[in-house]
């Protein structure tokens, strides 16, 4: 928006402040482009609140060589002063098209109140505050928990309401495409367990009892969480980004008003997929681990593979099998309940669909820890 | 007409677009002068918004050249592509403002990138286009708390920060009401004649481009090319060709 060409001493510019009779006149001169360095209003501000007040204020920019918004801003600072002292303006002196910008600046006049301010809490605000946003928390965990026991009763009796094929698809997505990373994760995991077993039980020549250390550990728990930590990460982060960005598009809203439930159509398909993935990926885990262990046992502690794999068979009871299922259900329901509970509550801006899948991942690995320590105090009380 | 009489800011030469293998637009060429209210109109799925986001270096066309005043656009070196947006700002269909950021944030961000103000000054220099759009005193609000119109008025004024002189709309009355739709041509017009900025509008709202477009490109979704430049209202009057009629009279008769 340069009109003039550009002066060849440096940028500067000047605001020059004069009274005549009941009338301010601010003359305006020199470079008012970004690179520039501007005068300060407090002449303005001065000559404005002087002892007798003006009538009115006028501009001049005569001078002015060049301007972009900064002139404007510097105007509109003027004419806030000038407002605020109740003296009437005349823009009609500034540069052309500037002076129907400063109009149209002035024309919707500043919203009161609607600037926000920052208020000190006081520290049992603070502490109020968090007690009442606990118990809405709790609240909304408790209706979202009621809603899908319903959306269950319904499935049991044949009524939910979702699509075959979006199961199917979720199926494969937290099953099939799940079985590479926790291959790796579950061979390299049995593997560590083997390592770390040889070394002390090479100290009494019991190698042999590396197979029982891997086997019981990774079909009793380990398979289970490492499994349940990966779909954490994996799949319950995807279901709350996932309803997240449903939300935030209103998808969710469109599905109520044609009255479909979410819940029965978006978080039991994501439920029943995980439940019944879970388990059998934790088989699977049990079974890339106690491979893991094998590597170690053949190749480096010198044990016959048939023996190996004997010994593992006798020494593992099917008690522990059953054990490690049971955990890997009960993580597929909590992965799944955490990522769509965060999807589904989430804000409708991209930071809130940030925030629902970091939350799903801390709320799921939280939930897990916290169910393998219940299921084996349970565990040990039953004595198996 | 005065306006043929200004220099050109943006010319389009033989270009093609395309998805692919698939050409969605052929053959087009047009001259965008400076001053001008610039309408790419056409059906919906012609590829207007594909038009835009070639113009303003966000899609590489197929073929062609888009020469601005500084260079030709696809041809040049990055830095020199990013010199010559720089001095362009769009307004996107639903504003695409920074969702975790305040309104005065989102317009400072540019700001504060490319160039030395202090924040005191950049703060002002926000609050002045929040002014400009209408929207004095909304600086800390985050574009969640604001309606839609409010929104895309905010999305103007961040399009305004760093005082382009080629300012472009993608659709900027879809999902407005009819009168915030007019103010917001008004506003266009305004700024057009107190900047003497260049305006690229890409919309099918015939209200508007009768009202504020000095210029336009009519981009036909059967022949996959344009088929009428000009007046869009000299257009209204004279032309033969069956599809504008049809869309420059809703299809009436």
């Amino acid at each position: 928006m340069t009109k003039k060409p550009i002066s060849q001493t440096p940028p500067l510019a000047a605001c020059a402040v004069t009274r005549d009779g009941g009338a301010v006149r601010v003359a305006l001169a020199g470079d008012w482009r970004m690179g520039a360095t501007i005068p300060d209003v407090q002449a303005v501000a001065a000559a404005l609140q002087g002892s007798e007040k003006p009538a009115s204020l006028t501009f001049e920019a005569a001078g002015v060589t060049g301007w972009d918004s900064r002139l404007l801003a510097f105007c509109l600072r003027i004419m806030r002063l000038a407002e605020a002292a109740g003296v009437a303006v005349d823009t009609s002196g500034l540069p052309e098209g500037a002076g129907s910008l400063m109009d149209l600046a002035v024309k919707v006049p500043e919203r009161k109140g609607a600037a926000k301010k920052e208020t000190a809490e006081s520290f049992l605000e603070r502490v109020g505050e968090v007690a009442l946003g606990i118990g809405q928390a709790v609240g909304n965990l408790l209706e979202f928990l009621g809603e899908v026991t319903l959306a269950c009763g319904n499935l049991l009796r044949g009524r939910a309401v979702f699509q075959r094929s979006q199961l199917a698809l979720l199926i494969k997505q937290a099953g099939l495409d799940a079985l590479p990373i926790v291959s790796l994760i579950s061979l390299l995991v049995g593997l560590i367990l083997a390592f770390v077993g040889a070394i002390q039980l090479q100290q009494f020549g019991a190698q042999i009892y590396v197979s029982t250390i891997v086997g019981i550990a990774m079909v009793r728990v380990m398979g289970a969480i490492m499994t349940g930590i990966i779909m954490a990460g994996r799949t319950g982060a995807a279901y709350a980004a996932e309803l997240g960005t449903m939300q935030v598009n209103e998808e969710i809203d469109a599905l109520r008003t044609f009255g479909f439930s979410p819940t029965e159509f978006l978080v039991l398909p994501r439920l029943i997929a995980l439940v019944l993935m879970m388990p059998l990926l934790c088989i699977y885990a049990d079974l890339m681990g106690v491979l893991g262990g094998f590597i170690v046992g053949s190749l480096m502690l010198g044990i016959n593979p048939v023996q190996y794999f004997s010994n593992t068979w006798q020494s593992v009871p099917l008690a522990n099998f059953w054990i490690g299922l049971v955990h890997s259900t009960v993580f597929g329901v909590l992965v799944a309940l955490a990522g769509c509970y965060r999807g589904m509550r989430c804000g409708r801006s991209a930071l809130a669909v940030g925030q629902a899948a970091t939350s799903a991942v801390v709320t799921s690995i939280l939930a897990i820890i916290i169910a393998t320590a219940i299921i084996t105090v349970v565990c040990n009380i039953l004595g198996i | 007409m005065v306006m043929d009489a200004a220099p050109p800011r943006i010319t389009v030469k033989n270009l093609d677009m395309s998805y692919g293998d698939f050409v969605i637009m052929r053959d087009l060429d047009f001259t965008i002068r400076r001053g001008d209210i610039f309408i790419v109109m056409g059906g919906s799925g012609c590829g207007k918004s594909t038009l835009l986001r070639v113009l303003v270096g966000l899609k590489e066309p197929a073929k062609g050249q888009v020469l601005y005043q500084e260079g030709s656009l696809w041809e040049v070196d990055e830095d020199s592509r990013d010199a010559i947006l720089r001095k362009t700002g769009i307004l996107y269909q639903r504003g695409a403002l920074f969702s975790s950021m305040t309104l005065a944030e989102n317009i400072a961000m540019p700001l504060q990138q490319y160039t030395r103000l202090p924040a005191k000054e950049i703060r002002e220099l926000a609050s002045l286009k929040l002014a400009l759009v209408g929207l004095a005193g909304f600086e800390d609000f985050y574009p969640s708390e604001i309606s839609g119109g409010m929104v895309k008025r905010a999305g103007l004024a961040r399009a305004m920060a760093l005082d382009p002189d080629i300012l472009f709309f993608d659709e900027p009355s879809a999902g407005l009401d009819p009168v915030s739709a007019h103010l917001l041509d008004e506003l266009i017009l305004e700024i057009r004649d107190s900047l003497h900025a260049t305006i690229v509008v890409v919309t099918h709202e015939l209200a508007s481009i009768f009202a504020i477009g000095n210029n336009c490109v009519f981009l036909d979704v059967e022949t996959r090319t344009m088929t009428a430049s000009g007046d869009p209202k000299e257009l209204l009057q004279n032309t033969t060709d069956a599809n504008l009629r049809h869309f420059l009279t809703r299809g009436e008769k």
